[in-house]
Order: structure tokens, then C-alpha cells, then sequence
């Protein structure tokens, strides 16, 4: 507590005040300076009664204990205020002991008077309470007959003992533990989002069946809300793909006098890889993490729970129509992607190769076949199941304080990506053996 | 909270002086014409009904909202249009207490406690800490200190909202909805709190309420907005204004009667 100058000042004193007996000890301390409280620049010393009193421009907090009789005496006095540095009882009181005679030790109780006692506020009850810790760890009675009962009620407030004592955290486990426990983590969550696949997918079975009732309109505002809403981030980035990949391949197909072949390239990578694989990740990013954050928002509301207590299934309410609804958009929104990309593969085709619009067409249709685009816009179904499973899964999964809807937010987004990724390579994989 | 300064302090005037304050949702007129000034010390309820606006009030209070029309003087100093600086010394100098505690979830009890007193001393690491541990055991929370929000219960969480409230001894404090989502002992004991802080540190204190018992139990007046009229119609002691009610809107209200509402 005690920053700034201070001066503290041990002597042996005899300073008799009316009402008070002899004093054996008597500390004073005095502070400069602490936090733009200026308390001893313009201080002076007045030596009568044979002791040192420091008055101040600015009246601080001042602390004195002194030897009486049995005990000691803790004088406050001065304005307390929390912005400047106050005294310590504990380093008053050593200061005390260590200048008063042996027979000090056997000293039973600490009396407080705070008669000369100006404006205070929780510095004061601070000093107070480093008193009453102090004579705790002492063995000393510490007594509060000489404060204003609003200050006494609130120190005796403060001293309560909690209803309840606060419970230790558990020790921190042992790093093979820590291993193990992240493993059984690692193991329920992949058990949890199977189940979760699941349950959708049996949902979604028994919809087609007609013994699911849907909310088709939450369908068709996620139909809405992914075609007009993504076209336009989706068609920038397309046509940027478009246009990289017919940058790379004219550098590169140029140098073998190939460069009619970009048309091939830009067929082909469009198509097959990267039409669904950018929307993928865009609607990742974009609608995987809005599904994560409002049901999220939902979860900590309560909105899941009345849900659940009505007997309707979340999955069936809210799951499934959002999942359904990117099912249905992910392949026309891919679609568009490809024309898009190949648009603006086009675009730098001719620009940059002695080469028209139509020829690159031409090229293009006879390398690629209705099967390519198939598989594109197949991996597109796949990424929108992913997209809305996870999304809608760590929305539902959300714990419940005010960091959790972000973290669903951000986990919906790498669990979809990765996974998109990860099935992108298994389909290019099992279309390679099946060589479509 | 410094005794001198609620004593000699400035003089007069009135800690919070609402002049023709008109409150508005977009055009919807929420509240209009409230005239009203609180004093020094004193606890002071803002009731009404459910969206009669008295929350809506508090955030003008607080400086969260503008005033549509009128002015708010806080210790004579025009809250809306004071200065960046004028505004934060003004703030300094209140606490709210919100009314689902609003702890920041990422920080430890402790951290929130100590959030408003780095934010506006200077003080040291241990000066700050001494603090923290005497609000928090002044408000019974003693030895949570490293608790976070979210592993401790709502009466709790509440008491620890009232621990950063009055982290740095405000003059004034704000309280919106105190019992609100409380059982009955704890709302009693954050009245107790209440009280004891009012009768320890002097604090101006304004609560907005409809909990009936509470209202009784700790406010010196009480304000009620009346959602019909769309202004205040009653100013006094609860007591005084269930004894002898202006209107019987206040009359419903401070008896808990249903009688004659369409």
C-alpha cells in the first residue's frame, strides 16, 4: 500500500495528551508524495511536547500506535482516501514493538481511537483490517469500541466468514494424465458427432418418409439466405480462382507452346476441384459459423431447452431444415461458381493468348465431360451436409458463458473446413480408382 | 464515498437533477416531462410496472442513453453535454450494479473487482489486491477470489457485481432490478447490503424495483412511472404513498392489487 517517500520516524517519546496515559513507544508515519498527495514539501516540524508533529498542506492519513497501559493504542487520524498511499499497520506495529521495552511482548489487546479522525473511506477499513489479521496471527484482542459504529458494522462485515468456504481446485493432473484425459475427450467428441450424423440422417430418413414435421419456412430462409446472400462473395472469389488459374496455366503451358490448353486447365480445375472447394470454405466461414452462433444464442437463452421440454425435437425444428437448406443450395451455388471461374479463366485466356472466346470454349468441351462437372457439383452435396452438421452441432453443443457462442462459432468453422478438405481428397481418391 | 466529501461536498446541490426529461424508443415517447431530484445519501427507488420504462430511465441515468429532451445534472454538471473528461470524472464517481451482475466471464472474481480500480488509479499490484479482498469480503465473498463467474451461483454472482460497483467507493451507486432472479434470503441480504452501505459510507444510492418488500425494507422515496400517463405520478415514502396513494395506479401497484385493471 505504501508507495512514495516515507519517512518513518521511531523514537521514544513522551507525549501525554489529555485522556492518554504515558506512552512507551510511539511511531509516526509520514508520507510524501504518494499519487500527487503532497504531505511533507510544504510539512513542518513542530517539536513541543518533546515529540515531532508533522502537519501538511494537504491533511493525509496518518497512523500512530502507541504503548498503553496493557496493550496498545492504533491511532487514525487525518483523511483516508483510496487514491493515496496509506499507512501498514503490520510495519507500524513491528516498528512499535521493536522500540518499546521487553515488557511490551506480553501486551494482550490493540484499542483503536480514531477521535482525531477525518474524511475516510476503504483505505482506512484496509489499515483496519491488516489490524485485525495482525492480532489474529497474534493472539491479541483486537478491539473496535473506540470506532464509529459505521465503520465497526462494516469491518465486523467484512470479518464474517464466508457461508460457504470457497473449494480448492483440484491439483493440476500429472502430463501422462493430462495425455489420457485429452484422449477420452478427443474420443467422446468423435462419438458425439457420430451420433449427431446419426440422428440427422435418421431425421432426415423419417422426413422423407413424411413422419417428420419440418419448419419449411426456416428451409426456405436458409435457401434465401444462401442464394442471394453469398452470391456476391462467392462470385469475387470464383472469378479470382478463374482468373489464378489461367495466370498459372498460361506462365506454365506457354514455355511447351501449349498454351491452348489453358482452356483444359481451367475446365478442369474449376469444375472438379475448385468451385465446390472455394464455396465449400466460403459457406464454411460464412454459414457454418452463423448456424454455430444463433443456435448458440438460442442454447444460452433457453430457447433449446422450452424446445426440448414441449417434447419437439431440436434436431427436427432447428437441425434439419438448416442442413437440408444448404443441401439443396451448396450444388446451384457451385454451379454458378464454375461458370464464373471459368468466365474469368476465360477472361485472361484471351486476353493474354492468341486465342477467342469461342476456341477456348471448344477446347475446354472437348476435354471435360458432363462426369467432371457431376463430381464437382457431388462434392458440393457432401460439404453442405458438413457445413450445416457442424455448424448446427456446435450450435447445440454451446456451453453457457458469454465466450462459448464464439468458440462454437470458430470451432463450426475449422471442423468444417477440415473436413471438407479431408473429404475432398477421399472423393478425389475414390473417383481416381473409379477413374470418373 | 470520502466522508468530507459527502459532508462538505458541493454544497447543495443535488447529486442527480432530471430537468423535463423526455425518453424516447426511436419516435415511440417512452416517458415524458420527469422532473425530479435526488439527495444526497438518501435511497432512492425508481418503480413502475414491466415496460413502463424504468430500466430505460437508469441507462439515462448512467449516461448509457441521451435524453431526448430535457437535461440530467449530476452534482450540477450537465451529464449529456460535458466534456469527454467531465464525463469520466463523473463516472468515476458511480457504481451500477446490473441486473444479472454483468461479470465479465473471462476474468476471475478478483480481476473484475480489480478491472475499474487499474482502469482509474494508479495505484501498486498489492495496494489494488488489499482493495479487492476487502470488497469482496465485505460483500461475504471472502476466499473466492480466483472463482470465475461462471462457477458460482446468481445470489453470488450478484454480491460480486457489488464488490466491482463499489470497488472504488462511489458517491453514487446504481442498482437496476437487485432481487431480480434471487431467492428471498439472498434479495434480503443484498437489501441488507444495501443499507449497511448507505448507512456506512453515506452513499447516494438509486434502485430500480419492483420487488414490494424491497422497496418497503430500504427506499427514503420512491418515484413511479406510470405506464398509461407515460410520466411519473407519485414522489415520496413508499409508506406515505400506500397510506395516502395519489392515482390508483400507485395504489395497485404499492398494495399488489389487480383490481379495476382492464
Amino acid at each position: 500500500m505504501l508507495s512514495g517517500d516515507i519517512a518513518r520516524d521511531r523514537r521514544r517519546a513522551s507525549f501525554d495528551t489529555a485522556g492518554c496515559a504515558p506512552i512507551l513507544a510511539a511511531v509516526r508515519f509520514r508520507m510524501r508524495g504518494g499519487h500527487g498527495c503532497d504531505a511533507n514539501t510544504n510539512g513542518r516540524s513542530d517539536r513541543a511536547h518533546g515529540t515531532e508533529i508533522v502537519t501538511t498542506a494537504h491533511a493525509s492519513a496518518q497512523a500512530e500506535i502507541r504503548r498503553d497501559g496493557e496493550g496498545f493504542v492504533a491511532v487514525v487520524s487525518g483523511d483516508w482516501n483510496l487514491e493515496r498511499a496509506a499507512p501498514h499497520f503490520a510495519a507500524l506495529m513491528e516498528a512499535a514493538l521493536a522500540s518499546a521495552p521487553p515488557s511490551a511482548s506480553d501486551a494482550r489487546a490493540v484499542t483503536v481511537d480514531a477521535s482525531a479522525l477525518g474524511a475516510w473511506d476503504s483505505s482506512l477499513l484496509i489499515f483496519l483490517r491488516q489490524a485485525q489479521d495482525y492480532c489474529d496471527a497474534h493472539a491479541l484482542r483486537f478491539a473496535t469500541d473506540g470506532l464509529p459504529e459505521r465503520i465497526a458494522s462494516l469491518l465486523a462485515l467484512a470479518h464474517v466468514v464466508p457461508e460457504r468456504v470457497a473449494e480448492r481446485d483440484e491439483p493440476r493432473p500429472s502430463p501422462i494424465a493430462r495425455f489420457g484425459l485429452a484422449g477420452l475427450a478427443t474420443w467422446d467428441v468423435a462419438t458425439d458427432a457420430l451420433s449427431f450424423a446419426g440422428e440427422v440422417a435418421l431425421r432426415g430418413a423419417l422426413l422423407l418418409r413424411g413422419r417428420v414435421r419440418m419448419r419449411w419456412r426456416e428451409f426456405w430462409v436458409v435457401v434465401q439466405a444462401n442464394a442471394s446472400g453469398a452470391l456476391p462473395i462467392v462470385t469475387l472469389i470464383a472469378l479470382l480462382v478463374g482468373v489464378i488459374i489461367a495466370f498459372l496455366g498460361v506462365v506454365v503451358l506457354k514455355r511447351f507452346g501449349a498454351g491452348y490448353y489453358v482452356s483444359y486447365l481451367v475446365g478442369f480445375g474449376m469444375l472438379r476441384e475448385m468451385g465446390a472447394l472455394m464455396t465449400g470454405i466460403i459457406m464454411a466461414g460464412r454459414t457454418g459459423a452463423g448456424f454455430a452462433a444463433e443456435l448458440g444464442s438460442m442454447k444460452i437463452t433457453e430457447e433449446i431447452d422450452a424446445l426440448t421440454t414441449l417434447g419437439i425435437s431440436p434436431v427436427d425444428h432447428l437441425v434439419l431444415p438448416r442442413v437440408l437448406g444448404l443441401f439443396v443450395m451448396m450444388p446451384l451455388l457451385v454451379l454458378y461458381a464454375d461458370l464464373v471461374g471459368i468466365a474469368g479463366g476465360m477472361a485472361v485466356a484471351v486476353g493474354m493468348l492468341d486465342l477467342t472466346a469461342r476456341q477456348f470454349v471448344n477446347g475446354m468441351l472437348t476435354a471435360v465431360e458432363l462426369s467432371d462437372t457431376l463430381l464437382g457439383l457431388f462434392k458440393a452435396t457432401v460439404y453442405g451436409l458438413i457445413i450445416g452438421m457442424a455448424g448446427t452441432m456446435k450450435g447445440l453443443r454451446t456451453g453457457s458463458d458469454a465466450g462459448a457462442v464464439g468458440r462454437s462459432a470458430t470451432s463450426a468453422v475449422v471442423v468444417g473446413i477440415t473436413f471438407i478438405i479431408l473429404s475432398n481428397a477421399v472423393i478425389d481418391w475414390l473417383a481416381a480408382l473409379l477413374q470418373l | 464515498m470520502t466522508h468530507a466529501a459527502l459532508t462538505t461536498g458541493p454544497g447543495d446541490v443535488s447529486p442527480i437533477d432530471v430537468r423535463g426529461l423526455t425518453m424516447r424508443y426511436g419516435t415511440r415517447v417512452v416517458m415524458h416531462d420527469l422532473d425530479f431530484a435526488v439527495k444526497r445519501g438518501e435511497v432512492f427507488v425508481i418503480m413502475g410496472g414491466s415496460g413502463s420504462g424504468k430500466s430505460t430511465l437508469l441507462k439515462h441515468l448512467i449516461g448509457l442513453k441521451a435524453p431526448s429532451e430535457g437535461t440530467i445534472l449530476m452534482d450540477g454538471e450537465d451529464f449529456g453535454a460535458a466534456s469527454e473528461e467531465t464525463r469520466k470524472q463523473v463516472l468515476r464517481r458511480m457504481g451500477v450494479l446490473y441486473q444479472n451482475g454483468a461479470l465479465w466471464s473471462g476474468l476471475t472474481l478478483a480481476e473484475n473487482v480489480a478491472l475499474p480500480l487499474t482502469e482509474f488509479t494508479t495505484l501498486g499490484r498489492d495496494a489494488i489486491g488489499e482493495i479487492v479482498q476487502l470488497k469482496l469480503a465485505l460483500v461475504g465473498l471472502r476466499g473466492f477470489e480466483e472463482f470465475y463467474p461462471a462457477a458460482i451461483s446468481g445470489g453470488m454472482r450478484k454480491r460480486a457485481a457489488l464488490a466491482r460497483a463499489i470497488a472504488l467507493d462511489p458517491e453514487l451507486l446504481f442498482f437496476d432490478e437487485p432481487s431480480s432472479g434471487l431467492d428471498p434470503v439472498s434479495a434480503s441480504r443484498l437489501d441488507d447490503l444495501i443499507l449497511q452501505i448507505k448507512a456506512s459510507f453515506g452513499t447516494t444510492i438509486v434502485v430500480v424495483s419492483h420487488d414490494l418488500a424491497s422497496i418497503y425494507r430500504i427506499a427514503d422515496r420512491a418515484l413511479f412511472l406510470d405506464i398509461d400517463q407515460k410520466t411519473m405520478t407519485a414522489l415520496g415514502s413508499p409508506a406515505d404513498l400506500r397510506d395516502r396513494p395519489p392515482n390508483d395506479a400507485v395504489h395497485r401497484f404499492l398494495t399488489r392489487s389487480s383490481e379495476g385493471v382492464t
